[in-house]
């Protein structure tokens, strides 16, 4: 009678089964980190008197939240995790040519269902959408973990999100992980891990499921989970190099409670300054003028994300009075979108293409906004200050209706455009 | 004993307003501490005092698991996080520095900025301008543990054979 993250925490600590508040001691089967938080790990590492990571083929450092580097204090920084990884020897290292970390992580093949993962990132729940139980750490807890491949877990209660029915033309994950914001808030999940089924996320693709599970810490989640299917195992066929066992929740498995939506009559949802809880259906905002419009981050910078923005600007010009920063999450979404002439048609319409990167999403990189300026983003945190100038607005909403907003230059209905 | 100045902040203190992305590059504890706050209260670095303590409404540190953020309070001098609630990573963080995150219940409504807060940790209470007296939430003993070690790297050394 166990959920996923249950069997996942019970199997990692040795143990028969578990039960949600207790504390356990699990064996780490991968970690990672971007390069903002990876110095800090290890010098975390090395004041508990550990020289060397516990297993240099399960760690890795990843340079992508801002790449290339833009002054000389983050060029430090880089270089400095570029040193790391040697000094290390790790297996594994990204430097600024790969991608945003959670595209990236299963692209190459580290991630696999019933595995125990963590990440130097709140996003890191992004990776149970492949069956994982996979939480976001800080550098002190992520010292210990890459020192000793062990960490304590507190067994979280599950909530399970339940979307039953066909999303209608225009309306993608984003909307249902907005509208799961909505209903549950942003700390109604708080420690607990986010479950979701029912036939609509059956029919998502393997992107589309990661959208969910990227935005389960904005409920306070500790990690997103989804089951996986055949899905699953083709997405990681030739990418993941050995066997694994997946996890399934037991018929009876306890949860603490059920949101059920109805995907038949959701409507595209928009997530309103300051809060991610704030969500609206976009009829509500519709006709709210923008200047900035970003299509990327590890919310929705997949190759599907990146082609229904170029449908809905597909020869037609954006609106003069915005500018649009369009950035693929990685190199092999970036290289496929090229092949599909995606890039050709976002540049057509007068998008700025960036290179992969965490890009305008966390407000360090580049695409700053200005006083009183207002973006409308398909990122995950919309705080105030978040993207800039702390006079600023961000709006959240999916890569249609980012894309079907650049060229009405106020924030559109997809489903009109 | 822990006492200082209380900061009131309210509800959904995010990891962006302790300590802002762009500062996301630093590495010195001490740089990010004139920083602290910076996103919400742009003169709290340069006014706070060793000791001072923080309070905040539901949900505290949401967003981020950023260490920089509870890094950037503890070296601003901030003493402790006395909030209603927590968002689960910044609770970790601040713990495993050594930074007490204790929860109490109506604390962002009991204190006002500017009011004298002293903390015992043993005893569980809060004393607001040496009259008022608030319980916290008891600190789980194995975060206590882990506390009284003065964070994760010293419990770490000490205890590295039952990890």
């Amino acid at each position: 009678m166990s959920t996923v993250a249950e069997k996942i925490l019970a199997s990692h600590g040795d143990l028969d089964e578990v039960h949600p508040g207790e504390i356990v001691k699990a064996e780490i089967d991968f970690a990672f980190m971007p390069a903002l938080t990876a110095a800090l790990a290890f010098y975390a590492m090395y004041d508990m008197d550990i020289e060397k990571v516990w297993d240099r083929d399960k760690v890795t450092i990843l340079l992508d939240h801002i790449a290339p580097a833009t002054n000389v204090t983050n060029a430090s920084l880089h270089k400095e995790c570029r040193e790391i990884a040697k000094e290390q020897n790790l297996r594994h290292f990204y430097d600024i040519n790969v991608g945003v970390c959670h595209q990236v992580i299963p692209e190459k093949g580290h991630v696999y269902p019933g595995m125990l993962m963590v990440g130097a990132d709140s996003h890191t729940c992004t990776h149970g959408a492949f069956g994982a139980f996979a939480t976001g750490i800080g550098s002190t807890d992520m010292g210990a973990a890459i020192g000793t491949g062990k960490l304590w877990f507190k067994v979280p209660e599950t909530v399970r999100v339940n979307v039953e029915g066909r999303l209608s033309p225009s309306v993608m994950s984003k909307d249902v992980i907005l509208k799961t914001a909505k209903e549950l808030g942003a700390d109604g999940a708080t420690y607990c891990s986010l479950e979701f089924t029912g036939s609509t996320i059956r029919d998502m693709s393997v992107g589309a499921r990661m959208t969910l599970c990227n935005m389960a810490i904005e409920l306070g989640g500790k990690t997103g989970i989804v089951e996986p299917d055949d899905k699953t195992i083709r997405f990681l066929e030739g990418r993941v190099k050995h066997g694994y066992t997946p996890v399934y929740s037991d018929g009876d498995a306890v949860y603490r409670e059920t949101l059920e939506i109805d995907s038949d009559a959701l409507e595209p949802q928009v997530a309103c300054p300051h809060a991610v809880d704030n969500v609206k259906p976009v009829t509500e905002v519709a006709g709210k003028a923008v200047n900035q419009v970003f299509i990327g981050s590890c919310t929705n910078g997949r190759l599907e994300d990146l082609q229904a923005a170029a449908e809905m600007m597909r020869g037609k010009r954006i609106h003069p009075d915005v500018r649009v920063i369009a950035t693929p999450a990685s190199y092999e979404v970036y290289d496929a979108a090229n092949s599909q002439g995606i890039i050709k048609t976002l540049m057509d319409a007068g998008a700025v293409v960036c290179n992969p990167s965490c890009s305008v999403c966390f407000g360090g990189n580049h695409g700053i906004l200005a006083p009183g300026e207002v973006s409308l983003s398909t990122s995950n945190r919309n705080f105030r200050g978040r993207q800039g100038s702390t006079e600023s607005y961000v709006y959240l909403c999916s890569p249609a209706t980012a894309a079907a907003s650049a060229v009405t230059g106020v924030i559109t209905d997809p489903r009109e455009a | 004993m822990i006492r200082g100045k209380a900061w009131n902040y309210g509800d959904d203190v995010n990891t962006d307003f302790i300590l802002p992305g762009i500062y996301l590059e630093l590495t010195d504890p001490d740089e990010m501490g004139r920083h602290a706050m910076e996103g919400i209260d742009p003169e709290f670095a340069e006014n706070v005092q060793q000791g001072d303590v923080v309070i905040g409404g539901r949900n505290f540190g949401l967003g981020s698991s950023r260490e920089h953020a509870p890094i950037a309070l503890k070296h601003s001098g901030v003493s402790a996080v006395i909030a209603e609630g927590f968002a689960r990573i910044f609770y970790r963080n601040a713990t495993n520095l050594g930074l007490p995150a204790l929860e109490c219940l109506h604390v962002s409504k009991e204190v006002e900025t500017g009011d004298t807060v002293e903390v015992d940790l043993a005893k569980g209470k809060i004393v607001v301008n040496g009259e008022k007296e608030l319980d916290f939430v008891p600190v789980p003993e194995f975060m206590m543990e882990i506390l009284e070690d003065g964070g994760l790297r010293e419990y770490i050394k000490k205890n590295r054979d039952k990890w």
